[in-house]
C-alpha cells in the first residue's frame, strides 16, 4: 500500500520528440506503400510513396518548380504587405472608434470563417486572368484574422500599462505608439502570421482553380495529365513549402521579439 | 510616544507640498450610489513619508487615482505646491500595485522611458537610467527584459522609471502587495534608504501595518466605506531607519495601536463582503 502510494521516480526521456514525429510519418508511408503494393488501395487513384518520392526529381527538373515556387511566393508576400497595411490599420481604427468595432466586428468574424475561395469568379472578373486575381484573393480572404488579433492585442493591453502611460502624460499619439501598439505587437504577430497562411492557401488554392500561375496551376496540370505520382509529388512540395513558410514566420516574430 | 492627531485638514503645516482637499467620490453601481471616500483631507509636507492604511473597500486605491489625476469625477481639490491640478501631473510620480514594467523594453529603456519623453539625447538618457538602475540595487541587469526578472526586481524597476522623471512627490499603491513578506521588507529598506537619500516626498497607499509603520513618518487610517480619516497617527521612531526596527517594543506598540483602529474596521469590510456574497451567491463578492 505503502509502495503503490508512494511518488513515482520521473520517467528518463529517452527518445527526443522529433524521432517519434519522423518515424510516424515513415510508418504511414511504409503502411501506405504496403496497402497499394498489396493491392489492398488501387494504385490508380493513390500512386505508392515510393512512385511520388521517384517523380521529384522530374517534377523539379521538368516542371521549373522554382520558378513557379517564387511566384506563388512573390503573391504571397505582396498580399502579406497589403494585408499588414490594410489588416492592421483596420484593427487600429476598430480600436480608436468604437462604433466601427460595434458596428462590424461580428461581420469581420463572420467573413473569417466563409468560403471566400468561391468568389473567385468575381475577382477573375473584375482582375483578369492575371496575378492579381490571385494576390488580391489572398489578401481579403486571409483579412479578418489580422483586423480582428490586431484588435484584440489592442484591446487586451493591459489597464495598468495604459495608466502608466497616463501618469507620464502621454499624448494620445504617445500613448499609441510608445504603450498600446508595442503591447498589442505579439498579438498582432499571431494575425499577419495567420493571414499570410490563409493568404498562402487560398493562393495556391485559386492558381489551381483558375489554372494559372505557380505551383496551384503546376498540381492542376499534372491532375489533368493524369501524372498522378507528379500530382502528389507537387502536392507535397506545396506541404513542404508551407512548412518551411510556417517555420520561417515562427523564426522572424521570435527574432522580433527578444523578450519573449 | 503615540501622538494621534483630529482627523482634520488643519493637521499638518502650511508649507504641505501636497495638498487633499475634502475629497469625495461617489461611483454609480447596479445596487445604488457608492460613496468610496468621504470628505478626506489630508496635507504632506516637504520630504515626509505619509501612509494611508485601511482595510479593503475603505476608497485607497480610488484616494491614489484622485491624488494621481487617474479619476476624473470628484469633489474636492488636489493642489501641488500651492497649484490645483486635474489629471496627471509631472510633480507627481506614481508606482502602481499591479506589475507595470514594459515587457518590450530593456531594464535601462524602461527606467529611461520619462526621460525619452522629454527629448534628453540618447546618452544622457542612458547614463541617468544607470544612475537610478544602481539606486534601486539593479546594477548589472540593465540590459536584462522584464521577463527575465524576479516579481520584487520588476516593481524595482517601476520605481525606478518612476524617480527617473524627478517628480516632487512619490505616490506609490501597494508596490509590494505580490511579494513575499521577506522580500517586502528588503525592499521597504532600499524605499526607505532611497526616500532619505532623495529627501523624497512619498505618499504610500498600503493595507500592511507593518510597511506603513516601518517606513512612515504619520499614517492616515481611513474607515471601512465610506472612506474616512479615522485617525492619524505619528510614527516617533528614530531615523534612518531599516526592516530591524520591527524588533522594537515601540514598533509593537505603534503596530498594536493601529491594528486596533484597524481591526474593527476589516471587521466590518469582512460582514459586509458575507452579506454581499450571500445575497449574490453566483457573483460571490465584489
Amino acid at each position: 500500500m505503502t509502495d503503490a502510494a508512494a511518488p513515482r521516480p520521473a520517467m528518463r526521456r529517452t527518445i527526443p520528440p522529433q524521432v517519434v514525429g519522423l518515424s510516424s510519418l515513415v510508418a504511414f508511408f511504409l503502411s501506405m506503400e504496403l496497402l497499394i503494393q498489396t493491392g489492398v488501395i488501387n494504385r490508380f487513384i493513390v500512386p505508392p510513396p515510393s512512385d511520388i518520392i521517384g517523380s521529384f526529381g522530374r517534377v523539379i527538373v521538368e516542371e521549373n518548380v522554382f520558378g513557379r515556387f517564387l511566384l506563388t511566393l512573390s503573391e504571397c508576400l505582396i498580399a502579406g504587405v497589403l494585408l499588414t497595411v490594410v489588416g492592421v490599420g483596420g484593427g487600429v481604427l476598430m480600436h480608436r472608434f468604437k462604433l466601427l468595432q460595434q458596428a462590424c466586428e461580428t461581420w469581420v468574424a463572420a467573413m473569417a470563417s466563409a468560403p471566400i475561395v468561391l468568389m473567385y469568379p468575381l475577382f477573375l472578373v473584375i482582375f483578369g486572368r492575371s496575378m492579381w486575381t490571385m494576390i488580391m484573393m489572398g489578401f481579403v480572404a486571409a483579412l479578418p484574422p489580422v483586423i480582428l488579433k490586431t484588435l484584440e492585442g489592442l484591446s487586451s493591453t493591459r489597464k495598468v500599462l495604459v495608466n502608466v502611460g497616463r501618469s507620464f502624460n502621454l499624448t494620445p499619439s504617445q500613448q499609441f505608439w510608445k504603450i498600446l501598439f508595442p503591447a498589442a505587437l505579439p498579438t498582432i504577430f499571431v494575425g499577419i502570421r495567420l493571414g499570410l497562411i490563409f493568404a498562402l492557401i487560398n493562393i495556391v488554392g485559386v492558381e489551381f482553380l483558375i489554372n494559372f500561375g505557380g505551383l496551384g496551376q503546376l498540381i492542376n496540370e499534372l491532375a489533368e495529365r493524369y501524372d498522378l505520382p507528379g500530382t502528389y509529388a507537387a502536392i507535397c512540395f506545396v506541404i513542404l513549402v508551407s512548412i518551411l513558410f510556417f517555420m520561417t514566420l515562427e523564426k522572424i516574430e521570435r527574432w522580433l521579439r527578444p523578450f519573449d | 510616544m503615540l501622538t494621534p492627531t483630529k482627523p482634520t485638514s488643519q493637521d499638518a503645516t502650511d508649507d504641505a507640498i501636497l495638498v487633499v482637499d475634502n475629497i469625495v467620490v461617489r461611483f454609480e453601481t447596479p445596487e445604488g450610489p457608492i460613496v468610496a471616500v468621504d470628505d478626506v483631507s489630508l496635507k504632506v509636507k516637504p520630504g515626509e513619508f505619509l501612509s494611508v492604511i485601511g482595510p479593503s473597500g475603505c476608497g485607497k486605491s480610488t484616494l491614489f487615482n484622485v491624488v494621481g489625476g487617474l479619476l476624473g469625477h470628484y469633489n474636492g481639490k488636489v493642489s501641488v505646491a500651492g497649484e490645483t491640478i486635474a489629471g496627471p501631473h509631472q510633480s507627481i510620480g506614481m508606482v502602481f500595485q499591479e506589475e507595470s514594467t514594459f515587457p518590450w523594453r530593456t531594464v535601462t529603456d524602461n527606467v529611461a522611458f520619462p526621460l525619452e519623453l522629454t527629448g534628453m539625447a540618447k546618452a544622457q538618457r542612458i547614463e541617468r537610467a544607470r544612475h537610478f538602475i544602481a539606486l534601486v540595487g539593479l546594477d548589472g541587469f540593465e540590459n536584462r527584459y522584464p521577463g527575465e526578472l524576479s516579481g520584487g526586481m520588476r516593481q524595482r524597476v517601476s520605481l525606478a522609471r518612476t524617480l527617473a522623471s524627478e517628480p516632487k512627490i512619490l505616490l506609490m499603491d501597494e508596490p509590494f502587495a505580490a511579494l513575499d513578506e521577506q522580500t517586502r521588507l528588503l525592499l521597504g529598506d532600499k524605499v526607505l534608504q532611497i526616500q532619505q537619500q532623495l529627501k523624497q516626498t512619498t505618499l504610500l497607499i498600503t493595507h500592511n501595518i507593518t510597511e506603513a509603520v516601518q517606513m512612515s513618518d504619520r499614517i492616515v487610517v481611513m474607515t471601512y466605506r465610506p472612506g474616512k480619516v479615522k485617525r492619524i497617527v505619528e510614527i516617533d521612531l528614530p531615523r534612518p531607519r531599516t526592516s530591524e526596527i520591527v524588533g522594537s517594543e515601540a514598533f509593537g506598540r505603534y503596530v498594536a495601536q493601529i491594528w486596533a483602529d484597524l481591526r474593527e474596521e476589516a471587521s466590518r469590510g469582512m460582514r459586509d463582503e458575507e452579506k454581499h456574497t450571500l445575497s449574490h451567491p453566483k457573483g460571490g463578492a465584489s
